[in-house]
């Protein structure tokens, strides 16, 4: 497995050829029932536009749980940190992200100070907590913990129990009108996109940059990484950092595209724990799938079986473990 | 870890034996606090200490023997609590089946040791620290599930005006009844514990916990001593939730929500996970924190203070309270047994 990756060369491997023409031919085959729609179809699925959109509901919704379990997919694949803060951070980065637009007015700018502030605060959370207690996972997990508890109540004083709506620029707002769904609201496009951009970026990063290399090699191997001359704290802290500014870019992604109050908290690092869990610990290929299994599980669920959806994410997850208890993507370590 | 494993007797040990006099005027002290405590310290303090203790035991028997650390404790309290609902008596004209308590109490700690084998059974697949984020995927699967389902949960409001029994004539429920319901139930649950942690049962976990490479070389089953420790706790949850049912006469989605997830790993590691006095320590520290923190910080920002002085536990003293205790008690010993052996325990950090 990772012999092919080394020997890949910039083009695409024979597997990745295949997972490409299984995926347009499925592709294709969804598009022909979707496009003829035969009437049986409407007993099991209630009309077409229930079905079509909560398909599309359940992509768009996926790019989100992506953005931020990517992050948190990351930092535990190099540090075994499970970082139960994750959501705090994402919440954080929500309302940095509301203060900055509705202060300056300039969205894009509540999006990059969204990325650093977390990132910074990633950095220092690393610095000054993590490093101290290297080694002992469980340790670590309590104290994101404890962080959690804390920040979640700090950020219910200073911004109350309020709901807040981040201002997009207008031409983020309005519908557009899509082949098969009538009309979606242009930001939930803008989600998915962002997402796949997101995506795509650390896929290079990661397989293509030095940087990348090092967090490769860190991951299947952190004391070998460490006699080869890196300095892990540094790589450590790097990933921490972009870790953090992932989830504080996805709440601010997320605040625009729906809402931000507090609970969004719990309610985006369960998400992410399932999307790590159905997916694979440490592998951002692996918090693609399982976003995208867990989005469309959610908005599925929601709309054939409302008292029952929360059971079909919980199979999900209970299958993977039953078959791959490493998870999709995962590694057996 | 492996240290803790061989400083405990051997199996087969008579515990009576270790009571002395610190033990014996505890046990007193506990049995004569009616004596001297208000309805209010009674119930409010002492008999919903006891509650959360028992509950947090059952989170000390995995983690503390077992080295999983579980978020889905309170998932199986609350469905005895459900259950006590359903087949017992409430208010809300659905279900309320009115099974007498002496039917009903055993049926649902069964049911919650079922339910939390069955948790242990799909979160023993993976290992370390993969448990706590299964377990509280489960805990937020079981909650979003009570809160959406109304054919069984009664969704969001849950089940309302569950009564505590009435049996020889007392009204459990009444402040001294409830209290000494609660110190019999915790007693028998923490000397039950203590008995596991020295039974053969109890032993093979603790090894399963350091080494479950060798104990598998050694021929032990070890998913299955798993299992059974997930169903044993189980049974020490589920009182819990019997009791915890009683106490507030209702249940709802709210009571085995996140944060009350996360409420019973902070007791249990506040308090320590060596010995099984410790979630008692940690469930009358956390609760006395909750009633007087209107007066140190105002009643709003409670978890903010329970938050730091959990961070400040888990960074000075990875043993809670009781490992405090174990780090203080050479330095107040005279200096010439500071350098004892046994004095070392508490350097280890």
């Amino acid at each position: 497995m990772s012999l092919t990756e080394q020997s890949a060369s910039p083009g695409i491997t024979r597997r990745q050829a295949w997972a490409i023409f299984w995926l347009l031919a499925a592709g294709v085959l969804a598009w022909m029932f979707i496009a003829v729609w035969p009437h049986w179809l409407n007993d099991i699925l209630i009309s077409k536009k229930a079905f079509v959109s909560s398909i599309f509901n359940g992509i768009t919704l996926a790019g989100l749980y992506f953005l931020v379990a990517s992050g948190f997919t990351l930092v535990f694949g190099l540090m075994r940190n499970v970082n139960l803060a994750h959501g705090s951070l994402y919440l954080l980065g929500a309302y940095i992200g509301y203060e900055v637009t509705s202060r300056t007015g300039y969205w894009l700018l509540g999006v990059a100070a969204g990325f650093l502030v977390l990132a910074a605060i990633g950095l220092l959370m690393q610095v000054f907590v993590f490093r101290r207690l290297e080694g002992d996972e469980l340790r670590q997990t309590l104290v994101t913990l404890g962080i959690s508890i804390v920040a979640a109540d700090l950020m219910l004083a200073v911004w109350t129990g309020n709901t807040y709506q981040i201002g997009v620029p207008h031409w983020l707002d309005g519908a557009i009108r899509l082949p098969i769904v009538s009309a979606v609201r242009s930001n939930r496009l803008v989600v998915l996109a962002v997402a796949i951009i997101i995506g795509v970026g650390l896929w290079l990063m990661l397989n293509r940059t030095r940087v990348g290399m090092m967090i490769r090699a860190g991951v299947d191997d952190r004391a070998m990484l460490s006699a080869s001359g890196v300095n892990v704290h540094a790589v450590f802290a790097i990933v921490f950092a972009i870790g953090a500014g992932l989830a504080g870019f996805a709440g601010v992604v997320g605040g625009s595209a729906l809402s931000v109050a507090p609970g969004e908290d719990v309610r985006y690092l369960l998400a992410s724990l399932v999307v790590v869990i159905v997916g694979g610990m440490g592998s951002i290929t692996g918090a693609a799938i399982g976003a995208l299994l867990v989005g469309l599980a959610e908005q599925i669920g929601l709309v054939y079986f409302p008292t029952y959806g929360i059971v079909l994410t919980f199979v999900i997850m209970v299958v993977t473990l039953a078959i791959r208890p490493q998870g999709i993507m995962g590694k057996v370590q | 870890m492996s240290e803790a494993a061989l400083e405990r007797p051997a199996a087969g040990r008579n515990i009576l034996s270790d009571i002395g006099v610190r033990q014996v005027l505890l046990a007193l002290a506990l049995l004569l606090y009616p004596a001297v405590a208000s309805d209010f310290f009674l119930t409010q303090i002492g008999a919903y200490s006891l509650i959360w203790g028992v509950l947090a035991l059952s989170l000390m028997l995995l983690a503390g023997y077992g080295g999983m650390v579980s978020l889905a404790q309170i998932t199986t309290a609350g469905v005895a609590a459900y259950v006590v609902a359903i087949f017992g008596t409430n208010n809300m004209n659905i279900y309320g089946f009115g099974w007498p308590w002496w039917v009903l109490v055993p049926f649902a700690v069964t049911v919650a040791a079922i339910v939390s084998a069955v948790i242990g059974a799909i979160s023993v697949r993976t290992e370390g620290i993969y448990t706590i984020m299964i377990t509280l995927a489960i805990a937020a699967a079981f909650f979003y599930f009570a809160q959406q389902n109304y054919a069984l949960f009664n969704g969001h409001s849950g089940f309302a005006g569950i009564p505590a029994p009435h049996f020889w004539g007392v009204n459990w429920r009444d402040p001294v009844p409830f209290y000494y319901l609660c110190l019999f139930v915790a007693a028998l649950c923490y000397a039950a514990v203590l008995y596991c942690s020295r039974s053969t049962f109890g032993l093979a976990l603790q090894a399963t916990r350091d080494n479950p490479r060798r104990m598998r070389a050694l021929g032990f089953h070890v998913v299955a001593h798993k299992v059974a420790a997930y169903g044993l706790s189980g049974i020490i949850a589920g009182f819990g939730g019997v009791l915890a049912v009683w106490f507030n006469g209702r249940i709802s989605p709210g009571t085995v929500d996140f944060g009350q997830a996360i409420d019973v790993l902070v007791i249990a590691i506040i308090g320590g996970l060596r010995h099984p006095i410790g979630p008692f320590i940690g469930a009358v520290f956390v609760v006395l924190i909750q009633t007087f923190a209107i007066d140190i910080v105002g009643a709003e920002r409670y978890n903010t203070l329970i938050g730091l002085v959990f961070l400040v536990i888990v960074f000075v003293s990875p043993d809670g309270l009781l490992g405090l205790w174990q780090q203080i008690k050479p330095h107040l010993a005279q200096k010439s047994l500071r350098s004892m052996p046994s004095g070392g325990n508490g350097k280890s950090n």
